[in-house]
């Protein structure tokens, strides 16, 4: 077991080693860390918006998705969606929102323990965080997917409007509105996780590869 | 390694500067506007062959350019002008003169379902019957907005009805009235209303004596029993109401008390209403007398009205006030015996009292005498002090009429009203002439009053109004003409016009009329214009189920899925919402002889999505603003088959938004 740990832990760093070349082993460790805290403050920012132009709404109606919960004008927009037959939007993703925020919280996690992991088991370790963005937007395609494609026959105005996809990330037109979703800081902060991630991995690679072979070689 | 660290530092930065310029781009996606013209002038080719097929001349073409209000733009004033016997309140925008909204105050409005069984404002509107006489009209006069520190603070509006006695608060969140209150002691009430600089009290002068108390007596006893009465409404802001328990009155001789303002800055705590038949003439042509209006013509003066409303408070909390039909009256005696009330002689029935914007003159036009008259307040003070009056019949101090006036400027016929801008000019009304005069506000030497120029209006000008005018601090720019008679101005439109009312430009030394505007829903007494940023008005309630009339969340409140019918013996109780674009619920089953209780709750919370609601042969009207809850009582007397269906075309299937009331037998 404990060498079954040792295998997965990796090396450790020489103390000379380590004094000689500080910053070759504090960068991945570095990036890691300011990953896993930005990744963390995004569960309090919005993730996403969408929002809606049409004539008789001249400032527009925005929701705003946060990890857990849509914001802004919901119920207005629920009460639009009635015409034409789409289920209200606090039905979707209800599984994914409540887990989101332990989900989110153990993902981070998993980026602080990579910072002790040396060997390539730390891409596992990432790769959750790394791919949350992506996850998160494809996700949100299924869930806009889903909706539009089932909408219910019998709303007034099934008949001119027809079962749609709306796009996930910039301009789409559903009757009269235009719509328009972008990312919002929460995301961002996620897509600016991720890069930090996988700069940290190639750092991290750069430091620690060469202990690991020499102990390979040794061994 | 440390190009490489550099790299990837670059890559990251620049992935994050993509990431900002594509949240940023997104920010600004409208249609593109218009340029506007630039100085140099580059207007349409046809701008002139327009103007000239128009046969326009170039002060119509300024005008137009002055008050046309492009699409979607604000205007930068409003005015709260009265609605006459209308009973109501209008809002105009200034420079655009287009009516935005009709307020209901005294009388019933069907399409803002006021007075057609709302319940709360049916209940508000019973407040103001007269000795259990159902009152469901009005006369509307004098708005008078809310102040701070003598300047508007656009948080509520009162006005007068002159016909019943009674004042009316609108509150500026919801432009709705909120409270309507009689006065016990008098039958009108046309001197009201005007408030203090802090709007401590509205300020009301009865016009029309009556006996006091408000009780019968015969005319014959005019001059023993018949008594003026200022009353000062004590105002609550905190709960946005008149507060009749802590308001007073003043009594007075039997003259006329009518049009009235508060003192301001060194004048604060006094006021000053005008007064006309001093000869207290009562007419009665039928039997030979004099009529009432040359009766009360005959005297050279009549007399100013100078009360100390903080010392009458503190008399009236100090015990000394009597209590007359529930009010508290300070008699006369008392008001005397407290230094309250005193007289200063004012030339021939004169019309309006106006303290200029430092507080420190009081301009009051002649209506039959060709003079604005100003006093200075010091000198009253003096007048005071000093000991200088006479009492009149009733034991009143009449100040020596010399020395507390200060000034007189000749302005021409009938002059009626004044009001002030920045540039140190007031603006005086002449009926008689069909003009405004302006003339110089002067200072302590009396010659430096003078008269400038006089402009024609359009016809039989009443009161007038300007940006801000009576507050501490004017605006200037705009001056309002409020014309009772219009005769060709506009299209014919049978034997009952409209009123005229005009726009006068006052800015940077143009004194021109620049736009007429018909209005053909009563007639605008008085009106004041408030600058449209003062004024925060909601869009839609702060709370779904929200009572508009106590300003909180009703404890009838009906939220999606509460809804219900319950039925208790012979009263039904309906909890039903509203919203784009049905009734829940679409069929109300009661029987015949049922007291039917129902509630609507809009639970619409987007801008403009207001609920009308009608139901066809029960008289029954309401209009459901977003969040509003009302309630309608009804008692069923006939069987059959009714539809309620919403009134506001509220949206594509708005026909379709409607139920059945089944009655059964």
């Amino acid at each position: 077991m404990a060498g079954f740990l040792e295998r997965i832990l990796g090396p450790r760093v020489p103390p000379d080693e380590a004094n000689a070349g500080r910053v070759r082993y504090l960068i991945p460790t570095a990036l890691f860390v300011v990953a896993a805290v930005l990744l963390v403050t995004s569960i309090f920012l919005p993730y996403w918006r969408l929002t809606l132009n049409a004539p008789q709404y001249p400032k527009g109606l925005t929701i705003h998705a946060y990890l857990n919960r849509l914001e802004g004008d919901v119920s207005e927009i629920d009460g639009l969606n009635h015409y034409i037959g789409m289920r209200p939007l606090g039905e979707a993703a209800q599984f994914e929102r409540s887990i989101s925020i332990v989900g989110v919280a153990a993902v981070s996690l998993l980026i602080l323990a990579a910072v002790v992991v040396h060997t390539r088991w730390v891409v596992l370790l990432t790769l959750p965080a790394l791919l949350f963005p992506a996850v998160f937007l494809l996700d949100l395609q299924f869930w806009m997917a889903n909706f539009g494609r089932n909408l219910d026959p019998t709303a007034p105005l099934s008949s001119s409007v027809k079962p749609f996809v709306p796009p996930v990330l910039f301009e789409g037109k559903i009757a009269q509105f235009s719509t328009w979703a972008m990312p919002e800081s929460g995301l961002w902060l996620a897509l600016a996780a991720s890069v930090l991630i996988a700069a940290g991995l190639y750092f991290h690679r750069r430091a620690y590869k060469p202990l690991v072979d020499a102990q390979q070689g040794t061994a | 390694m440390k190009p490489a660290l550099k790299r990837t530092l670059m890559i990251g930065l620049l992935a994050l500067l993509l990431a900002g310029l594509i949240a940023g781009c997104n920010r600004g996606r409208r249609d593109e506007t218009p340029e506007p013209v630039s100085a140099e002038g580059d207007l349409p080719a046809n701008a002139l062959q327009i103007a000239a097929e128009r046969g326009l001349t170039p002060d119509d073409i300024n005008a137009a350019l002055k008050t046309f209000m492009p699409s979607g733009q604000w205007d930068e004033y409003l005015m709260f002008a009265s609605g006459g016997h209308s009973g109501n309140m209008m809002v105009i925008g200034i420079p655009s003169m287009r009516i935005l909204k009709h307020i209901a105050v005294f009388t019933p409005e069907a399409w803002q379902g006021y007075g057609f069984g709302a319940r709360d404002i049916e209940e508000m509107l019973d407040a103001g019957n007269v000795n259990g006489v159902k009152i469901r009209m009005g006369d509307t006069h004098h708005p008078a907005l809310s102040e701070t520190e003598g300047d508007y603070d656009g948080q509520y509006v009162f006005i007068n009805d002159k016909a019943s006695a009674r004042v009316a608060v609108i509150d500026l969140r919801d432009f709705e009235t909120k409270q309507i209150v009689k006065d016990p002691n008098i039958i009108s009430n046309h001197g009201s209303t005007f408030v203090t600089p802090n709007t401590e009290y509205v300020v009301q002068g009865a016009q029309y004596a009556t006996p006091l108390g408000w009780e019968y007596a015969p005319i014959e006893e005019y001059e023993e029993k018949y008594r003026g009465l200022i009353t000062l409404w004590k105002f609550n802001r905190e709960t946005g109401r008149i507060v009749p328990e802590e308001s007073f009155s003043i009594e007075a001789p039997p003259y006329w008390q009518d049009l009235c303002d508060a003192g301001k800055l060194v004048s604060d705590g006094w006021a000053f209403c005008n007064s006309f038949n001093t000869e207290m003439a009562t007419g009665g042509i039928e039997d030979g007398n004099p009529p009432i209006e040359a009766g009360a013509s005959q005297r050279d003066m009549d007399y100013l009205h100078i009360f100390n409303w903080q010392r009458a408070e503190a008399a009236v909390k100090a015990g000394k006030a009597e209590m007359i039909n529930g009010m508290a009256v300070l008699r006369m005696p008392v008001a005397v015996e407290e230094g309250v009330l005193y007289l200063a002689p004012e030339p021939k029935s004169p019309h309006g009292a106006d303290v200029t914007p430092d507080g420190k003159y009081i301009v009051v036009s002649g209506k039959l005498d060709p003079h604005v008259t100003i006093y200075a307040f010091d000198k009253i003070e003096q007048a005071i002090a000093g000991g200088n009056w006479e009492l009149d019949p009733f034991g009143v101090p009449v100040l020596n009429y010399d020395a507390v006036k200060h000034a007189q400027i000749e302005l021409g016929l009938g002059p009626l009203h004044s009001i002030f801008d920045d540039q140190g000019f007031g603006y005086t009304s002449l009926f008689l002439d069909s003009a405004v005069a302006k003339w110089k506000v002067g200072d302590e030497d009396p010659e430096s009053w003078q008269m400038v120029e006089k402009l024609p209006v359009q016809y039989n000008i009443g009161h007038l109004t300007a940006a801000e005018g009576d507050t501490v601090s004017p605006d200037g720019k705009y001056v309002v003409v409020l014309n009772k008679w219009s005769v060709d101005r506009f299209a014919p439109v049978g034997p009952l016009l409209p009123q005229n009312i005009q726009l006068v430009d006052i800015s940077d030394g143009n004194f021109k009329v620049i736009y007429d505007m018909a209005m053909g829903i009563g007639e605008p007494h008085n009106a004041q214009i408030i600058k449209t940023d003062k004024i925060n008005a909601w869009t839609a309630y702060p709370e779904v189920g929200w009572d508009p009339i106590k300003q909180e969340k009703s404890e009838y409140a009906t939220l999606p899925g509460e809804e219900r019918i319950e039925r208790n013996g012979n009263t039904v109780e309906i909890f039903m919402t509203s919203v784009r674009s049905h009734f829940t619920p679409e069929r109300v089953r009661v029987k015949k002889g049922d007291h039917v209780i129902w509630h609507i709750t809009n639970i619409e919370t987007a801008h403009d999505a207001t609920h009308g609601f009608q139901l066809g042969g029960h008289n029954i009207s309401l209009s459901l603003e977003p969040g509003e809850t009302v309630t309608f009582e009804l008692d069923v007397s006939n069987d059959g088959t009714y539809a309620y269906y919403c009134t506001e075309f509220c949206s594509a299937l708005h026909l379709e938004m409607m139920g059945y009331l089944l009655v059964e037998p």
